[in-house]
């Protein structure tokens, strides 16, 4: 039962902080190089889920992909499945609570690279996708790594969204932190207990993983200054 | 090789520029560039850098053309705009924009990325060894000397063979030594490629240096263009004495025209001070600006006689500042000069504070300036 929460808990937040990469890393190259006047709407959006109760995005996604909703009408129609209450709701609503832990970090360091150095590269015959792949992105790479490492960690440890979205179903939907407030409901602590400690370690362990990884990959990427 | 790369650049550009401080000026030049050295020569603001990022399509003017040889890179006309990618344009940025997370040779191969690799070795090898950097090509920037950085960046813009090569005050950190030295190495490679090459710069030394030929710019427009000896000697335009350093100009209204002597008679403004300046066809009554040097003032402790300079003006010394190898003598003739003399001068004249001198000024020494705006 714990292992099983457990694997389905990492699976998601792997698979969400994936995905939150392959958007992170364009949305972020824009929000850091647009000069479009709107810009700010976008930036809004994006921290929203910082502020907006968990519960409160958590309701909104499960309408949005219920059975009722177009989407989830559409997705029924493609599928003949469901998105409410299967894993594949809960990846959307986690990487939707997760996306300002993704995008914040990789913009701000996109937009801390020189853009003199983006002008230099220009002028020397690279497209713009060259000078993102060569440039912005080594020299932003500590960005991507703190926004891969975020993304992972909040995930891990998300409660309300997946709530409300994934419900309680063994296998399927639930994971370790939903687990925990199962057996505490149920008054079964020494499960709790058990289940709690393992997560901080494996949240532990996690960080420390990625933040060594870091640390070894600046070294190489950046001597500078 | 006698392709495009052999060409003039043209550039004709209006911007209307906002600084956010409320001087807004418009942009608003027109000029070519040969091959070889062109010195684009103006105080900071004058909208230098901006005509180097609209040739090479960083900045997009509100209208205008550029081209080089016959190859169009910008014409609001015909809605032209080139990406800054495909001009071919070399661009060495004032703070060089070196890639700090690669080595000198991963520099130097980045513009290269369209060419078989085997030929990419050859150039690299080819420019190393023409700018001096076969020892550091394993460097990183943050191992570099400042010179070391700058030949990097140099050879970086140039082995991509480009069309035209701009330079934005490339070499202001530098010593005279290094600087004099990347110069000539940069004077071989124009040489051997015969591009057009704009140099930017506010520095009166390099312009000297370096200049074929300058163009002058003021507040967004050319204010002079020739030679730099024609430029700077006799500038036409106040902000250009400046910078070429003419420590006294005065305001003044012409009184009358003498054009038998081919001078003017000038009166400085808010004095009963008379100048004799060179005949210029503005009429008697306007105002003009005239320029002189603080080192052609003569200084004569008595009445001096039997010389042909026209303005002998008696005054007093206000101020002696002793400074480097030179003394600066502030003298009050009823208008404030700037005097430069030598420490044996001031020993042999005796010239103390408050002393009774004269000074001698030639004809020639009062350079008449364009007033700024007052230009026709």
């Amino acid at each position: 039962m714990i292992l099983q929460a457990m694997w389905l808990t990492l699976r998601l937040a792997v698979l969400v902080s994936l995905i939150l990469m392959v958007i992170a890393l364009p949305l972020g190259y824009w929000l850091a190089t647009s000069r479009w006047r709107g810009k700010f709407l976008i930036e809004a959006i994006v921290a929203l889920p910082i502020v907006l109760p968990p519960t409160v995005l958590g309701f909104y996604v499960l309408v949005a992909i219920g059975p009722l909703s177009p989407i989830g009408r559409w997705y029924h129609q493609v599928t003949g499945g469901s998105l409410a209450f299967t894993f594949r709701g809960l990846v959307i609503g986690s990487v939707l609570y997760s996306l300002p832990f993704a995008i914040q970090p990789v913009a701000a360091a996109f937009s801390s690279v020189d853009r003199r150095l983006l002008q230099a590269s220009a002028t020397l015959g690279a497209s713009p996708w060259r000078t993102f792949r060569r440039i912005v992105l080594p020299l932003g790479m500590p960005g991507v790594f703190t926004g891969l490492v975020l993304s992972f960690a909040h995930t891990m440890g998300e409660f309300g969204v997946v709530l409300m979205i994934g419900g309680n179903i063994p296998g399927a939907t639930q994971t370790v932190s939903i687990l925990i407030y199962d057996q505490v409901q149920a008054l079964n602590y020494r499960v709790a207990n058990q289940t709690a400690l393992l997560l901080l370690v494996l949240c532990f362990t996690s960080l420390v993983l990625l933040y060594g990884l870091r640390r070894t990959a600046s070294r190489s990427v950046l001597r500078w200054p | 090789m006698m392709d495009a790369a052999s060409s003039a650049l043209q550039v004709s550009l209006h911007k209307q520029m906002d600084s956010g401080e409320g001087d807004a000026f418009s942009l608003d030049v027109q000029f070519s560039a040969e091959p070889g050295f062109t010195v684009l020569f103006g105080a900071s603001g004058a909208g230098k850098t901006t005509i180097l990022d609209s040739i090479t399509g960083l900045q997009v003017p509100d209208d205008g053309r550029v081209s080089v040889g016959s190859r169009v890179l910008f014409d609001s006309a015909r809605n032209v705009n080139v990406p800054t990618s495909r001009r071919r344009i070399g661009y060495l940025l004032q703070t060089l924009a070196l890639f700090p997370h690669m080595t000198a040779r991963q520099n130097i191969e980045y513009g290269l990325a369209s060419i078989p690799v085997a030929d990419r070795l050859v150039r690299i090898e080819e420019a190393a060894a023409s700018f001096g950097i076969t020892g550091v090509l394993n460097r990183r920037p943050a191992q570099m000397s400042g010179g070391e950085r700058q030949r990097v960046a140099l050879a970086r813009a140039l082995v991509t063979r480009p069309c035209a090569l701009l330079l934005d005050e490339p070499l202001t950190a530098l010593d005279a030594a290094t600087k004099s030295k990347i110069v000539d190495d940069l004077r071989r490679w124009i040489a051997a490629h015969a591009v057009p090459v704009l140099y930017v710069t506010h520095d009166r030394q390099e312009v000297y240096a370096l200049g074929d030929r300058v163009i002058a710019l003021e507040a967004g427009r050319i204010v002079a263009e020739g030679p730099p000896q024609a430029v700077l000697v006799r500038p036409q335009s106040e902000s250009v004495a400046q910078l070429a350093g003419f420590e006294n100009i005065f305001e003044c209204s012409i009184t009358a025209g003498h054009p038998e002597q081919g001078t003017m008679t000038c009166r400085i403004r808010g004095t009963n001070l008379l100048l004799e300046a060179p005949l210029t066809r503005i009429a008697p009554a306007h105002k003009v600006s005239l320029g002189i040097r603080a080192g052609d003032v003569l200084v004569a402790n008595e009445p001096p006689v039997g010389l042909s300079a026209r303005n002998i003006i008696p005054g007093r010394i206000a101020a002696v500042l002793q400074q480097g190898v030179a003394v600066i003598l502030t003298v009050e003739c009823g208008a404030k000069f700037e005097v430069h003399v030598t420490p044996a001068a001031v020993h042999s004249l005796d010239l103390k504070l408050n002393n009774s001198i004269w000074l001698v000024i030639k004809t020639y020494s009062c350079h008449v300036l364009q007033t700024p705006g007052g230009n026709n």
